[in-house]
């Protein structure tokens, strides 16, 4: 094998060293396959725990996080390795992961968002549920 | 200390990729790292809205059919299947891109046309899900008192938290008596012809018992869970279709020997990144809408 077909461009000076064999790639496979069949069963644990009468919320919000930090690897696993992205030198990596890192600031901002707007409508929305609620309950009533 | 330097100055001076990958190489990341942004933003969309909600659908409720497997009750096995054939048909991606490396033509051949294959069957999953959402109607008491049917569209959802079976055998009344006609047929297996002369209050005498003994009227949920449903899943479908239309590509320029003219498969290695995103995006989706 020459090495002579890998360099694609005279302004490429080397080339990742590339595996000869295809046991990393597989080793990665049984690896996704195993996370995801984790994430299934607590998926298929949540939704037990939701047939009980009192769901245990906190212990659903546990797996619940479980489950995102384990996507979060099926990522870095995918990125990584699938991708080659762990084969790139470490200028190329940085430019790609840090503009990414705006990620974390999305996702709070934009949560915590979320939840003021639950708060506002609990505050001012509910209340004026129950009022109309009410007269549909009499009305009910005088019925039977 | 010195050379170091003196090889970061060469780095940047020209002639040579500071990144030490090719142009369309590092411009294939960039694109993705957009995209990652465009769908981020999608999902994050998602999750303010349904953290602002009290109630949101139970996706294991939503999820829970197989084809060929009529009604029963089977959460997550429908999208296990299609994550599977995302991972599997990712790794005869990395297999073909890996073949390239090694210029086994036959190899690249052989793995991008599984590669191929594993795209199509994603889409025709896809394709079933979405028609059994679409097609679906299910039984809901609506605002105005009435029970009426509802299928899963951007602008319908069926799947609210479940009616008391008191609320739902009083709305048997103001229903019509199409819906009364269906509901009765689907549960007890009698043609909706055979029902057609009946009067409504004969229709409500035999809905009743149906009721009563457990038959779940569910309501309306939000709207939103459609649209963003039908949106996200819509446009990760839409990324999969063109993943599909660039390996069949690259498969025929594989087939005519084009690479091996050049004397590189680094379009496979390309095409292979944005096949790679496909299936990590797929990873969130299945995350935001199955799993949690």
């Amino acid at each position: 094998m020459s090495s002579e077909h890998a360099v694609t461009s005279p302004e490429i000076t080397f080339m990742p060293e590339h595996e000869s064999g295809t046991k990393k790639i597989w080793r990665t496979f049984w690896v996704l396959s195993f996370l995801t069949i984790i994430e299934l069963s607590l998926g298929l644990a949540i939704y037990n725990i939701h047939q009980a009468a009192e769901p245990n919320a906190s212990l659903v919000l546990f797996f619940k996080g479980v489950v995102c930090i384990l996507t979060l690897a099926k990522a870095y696993y995918i990125v990584s390795i699938f991708m080659h992205l762990g084969d790139e030198i470490r200028n190329f990596i940085m430019t790609i992961l840090v503009p990414l890192s705006l990620f974390v600031w999305f996702l709070t901002a934009f949560l915590i968002d979320g939840t003021s707007w639950k708060n506002l409508r609990h505050r001012y929305m509910d209340k004026h549920e129950t009022e109309q609620v009410a007269p549909a309950a009499t009305e009910k009533g005088a019925k039977d | 200390m010195s050379t170091a330097a003196q090889q970061e100055t060469k780095w940047w001076n020209g002639g040579r990729s500071p990144f030490n990958a090719s142009y369309g190489k590092v411009m294939m990341w960039y694109f993705l790292m957009s995209d990652a942004f465009t769908f981020g933003a999608f999902l994050i969309s998602y999750a303010t809205l349904r953290f602002s909600l009290k109630d949101w659908v139970d996706s294991n409720h939503v999820f829970n059919a197989f084809p060929f497997c009529g009604h029963t009750n089977l959460p997550l096995a429908f999208v296990s299947l299609m994550t599977f054939i995302l991972i599997f048909s990712s790794v005869t991606m990395v297999l073909a891109v890996h073949e390239g490396h090694k210029m086994n033509r036959k190899g690249v051949e052989k793995y991008m046309i599984l590669t191929v294959f594993g795209g199509l069957a994603f889409l025709s999953c896809q394709a079933w899900e979405w028609t059994h959402l679409l097609t679906g109607e299910h039984f809901i008491l609506a605002a105005n008192g009435a029970i009426e049917t509802l299928n899963t569209t951007v602008s319908h959802n069926p799947w609210g938290p479940q009616a008391s079976a008191t609320a739902a055998i009083n709305a048997l009344q103001h229903s019509s008596p199409e819906v009364l006609r269906s509901l009765i047929s689907e549960e007890t297996h009698t043609s909706v012809e055979s029902l057609k002369g009946l009067p409504l209050s004969d229709l409500v005498a035999k809905a009743t018992p149906i009721i009563s003994e457990g038959f779940h009227i569910g309501t309306a949920g939000p709207v939103s869970f459609g649209s963003y449903f039908f949106e996200i899943t819509g446009f990760h479908g839409f990324h999969v279709l063109s993943g599909v239309v660039i390996n069949i590509v690259m498969y025929i320029k594989t087939l005519r020997g084009d690479f091996d003219k050049r004397g590189h498969y680094e379009m496979i290695e390309k095409a292979g990144l944005y096949w790679h995103f496909v299936d990590l995006v797929w990873v969130f989706v299945f995350l935001c809408f199955y799993l949690i």
